[in-house]
């Protein structure tokens, strides 16, 4: 793994069997993100951005490639091994929210301690992050009485509960409006320059991107811009 | 917390908590009502065979101690009885059925009401007239008969002279000639009691009656009591195993419905939790949780429903079944349930456990 780098990929290539037909979503994806970094990717539909995003937070496995997550190598993980990922190092923000519609804000955040077996006091790091997010007072509400911009800022507040070294965001205002998305970028940016958690965020809006440290651009399955 | 989103889910689909629930809880309810009423019905016949105030039981060796048999004894031999020493009176009943469950026994009143000090009247009387017919307080009220109406019994009208406490071996009882008349068993009997001088000589008595007359089945009446169980009635025992399998079986099938829709609803909240980590084990264990708290909230309802078919059956048809409130059998019906619940969530469980998280997550 390259110094200080949290994410590396090296010719990172993915094959979808689609009918008869075999798509290749990457060709080949050479990415580098530091630690503490707020990185955005852009790119199309069909750039291959999501796919990238995919495998970088183990839900689903690369056909050829490397792939390092805070230095461990991915290829060759089993399934118990990629859910491992995903409770202790990498966790995400979707676009939808994804939000357990039966449970209380709190709970929501609680669920992904009690996923990741933790207990006790909230870590003050992110009781720091909370008031960031502006969510305190809604802390006994269920997801449907949240505006779409509260609910995103629940899913974030539920991704960094257990301190993961990486969080991963999938479009996250692209359900929201204006006035929300400037909102929950911000909260993203802050929670990078305050608690310096690094960021990868996937995007096809270059104002949203704009809040990121860099930018890379894909098209086609490759990276053609840095 | 697992425990909350347990509670939450269930929260979450009422309905179909409550059918599920409800389905479970009748499973538990068919099982306890059916051992309710063997263990009450047997404990009625051991009630009733007590209340004869009799010490020795002689019937044919053909006839069985549950049910009517047939009336092959010779009628001679109650006053073969009556002169061994220390039985003090001995008296024969013909029993003759008129249908499931339901009999009618002639009795030689004035010496039947020697073993046990009489029949103890609710309302009206002993026979006066031929057609008289005696009949308990169950009866009574399973039939809507009181003092005065008309009942008709083996092709013939009768009329309720009498109607005494329950307790007393029959529970329609006409003059003992009559019966015989109708059934044509003329000097014949289906069952004999004696009533001895001092119990504590019941022993030697019986020893003493079966070396005279070996052809015949002789018990003390605890003896007869005695055989009064579950195992004297096969068919019921038969029919108790199958009312469990199909408790199993349809618990099992709608846990399965339910469990299986409710996977395919929560498709993409599995893949949620597994987003977040979730292990297959996590998600296994809140869908085992959720369908045995409903196997917990299913036996509650079903014991409680085993009062409400307790109290149909004291309404309805007192006379004919008993059903008891079997304690020990409880935490039994519960399992048995709770098994087929169990059997039930397996498939659905799995499948939820080994969905693909990203496909779960796409899911809409």
């Amino acid at each position: 793994m390259t110094n200080g780098a949290i994410i590396e990929t090296r010719g990172l290539k993915k094959t979808y069997r689609q009918g008869d037909m075999d798509v290749q979503a990457l060709r080949g994806v050479d990415v580098q993100v530091q630690s503490g970094e707020f990185l955005a990717i852009v790119g199309p539909s069909g750039s291959g951005k999501s796919t990238l995003f995919h495998i970088l937070g183990g839900l689903t496995p690369a056909t050829e490639g490397d792939v390092l997550i805070n230095g461990q190598e991915l290829r060759g993980l089993s399934e118990a091994g990629r859910t491992e990922l995903r409770r202790t190092t990498v966790s995400f923000v979707f676009q939808k929210y994804n939000l357990l519609p039966t449970l209380t804000v709190r709970d929501n955040i609680e669920i992904a301690r009690d996923i990741a077996k933790k207990t006790g006091p909230l870590d003050p790091t992110f009781l720091k992050a909370l008031d960031m997010l502006g969510i305190g007072h809604r802390l006994d509400h269920k997801p449907r009485a949240l505006s779409g911009g509260e609910q995103q800022r629940v899913a974030i507040a539920r991704a960094i509960v257990n301190g993961p070294a990486i969080l991963l965001a999938d479009e996250p205002t692209g359900n929201l409006d204006t006035e929300n998305s400037t909102n929950v970028l911000g909260v993203l940016r802050d929670l990078n320059h305050t608690i310096g958690q690094t960021i990868l965020m996937i995007t096809h809006n270059p104002e949203a991107a704009a809040f990121a440290d860099r930018i890379i651009e894909m098209r086609d399955g490759r990276v053609v811009k840095h | 917390m697992i425990y909350k989103l347990v509670y939450e889910n269930l929260k979450h689909r009422p309905l179909r908590t409550l059918l599920s629930t409800l389905v479970i809880g009748v499973g538990v309810t068919m099982i306890l009502t059916l051992v309710g009423m063997s263990e009450g019905t047997l404990n009625e016949q051991r009630k009733r065979a007590r209340g004869i105030g009799a010490d020795i039981f002689v019937m044919g060796s053909n006839s069985s101690v549950i049910g009517t048999g047939t009336a092959s004894m010779n009628e001679g031999l109650v006053k073969f009885l009556e002169s061994q020493p220390h039985i003090k009176v001995a008296t024969g009943t013909v029993v003759h059925s008129i249908g499931t469950l339901k009999s009618i026994t002639g009795a030689d009143l004035d010496k039947f009401n020697r073993l046990n000090g009489g029949l103890k009247f609710v309302s009206g009387g002993t026979f006066v007239k031929d057609d008289d017919i005696l009949i308990d307080e169950f009866y009574s009220r399973q039939e809507k008969k009181k003092v005065g109406d008309k009942l008709t019994l083996l092709n013939r009208d009768w009329r309720v002279a009498g109607v005494y406490q329950p307790g007393n071996a029959a529970r329609v009882l006409l003059p003992l000639r009559v019966v015989q008349d109708l059934t044509s068993t003329q000097g014949k009997l289906t069952m004999i009691y004696a009533k001895l001088d001092d119990p504590a000589n019941t022993e030697a008595v019986i020893a003493q009656l079966k070396s005279q007359l070996q052809d015949y089945k002789i018990f003390s009446m605890e003896e007869l009591i005695s055989q009064y169980t579950t195992n004297a009635l096969p068919e019921l025992q038969v029919f108790t195993k199958v009312v469990i399998g199909l408790s199993v079986f349809f618990g099992a099938l709608m846990v399965f419905l339910a469990m299986y829709t409710a996977v395919l609803e929560r498709t993409r909240e599995i893949g949620i939790l597994k987003s977040l980590g979730a292990t297959p084990g996590y998600i296994l264990g809140i869908l085992l949780r959720e369908t045995f708290l409903m196997s917990i909230l299913g036996a509650i309802v079903g014991i409680g429903l085993s009062y409400v078919t307790r109290w149909v059956m004291m309404v309805l048809i007192p006379a004919t079944f008993t059903q008891e409130i079997v304690y020990d059998w409880w935490p039994i019906a519960g399992l048995i349930t709770m098994a087929g619940a169990l059997l039930g969530v397996i498939y659905p469980a799995w499948k939820a456990a080994t969905q693909d998280t990203l496909e779960s997550l796409s899911y809409d």
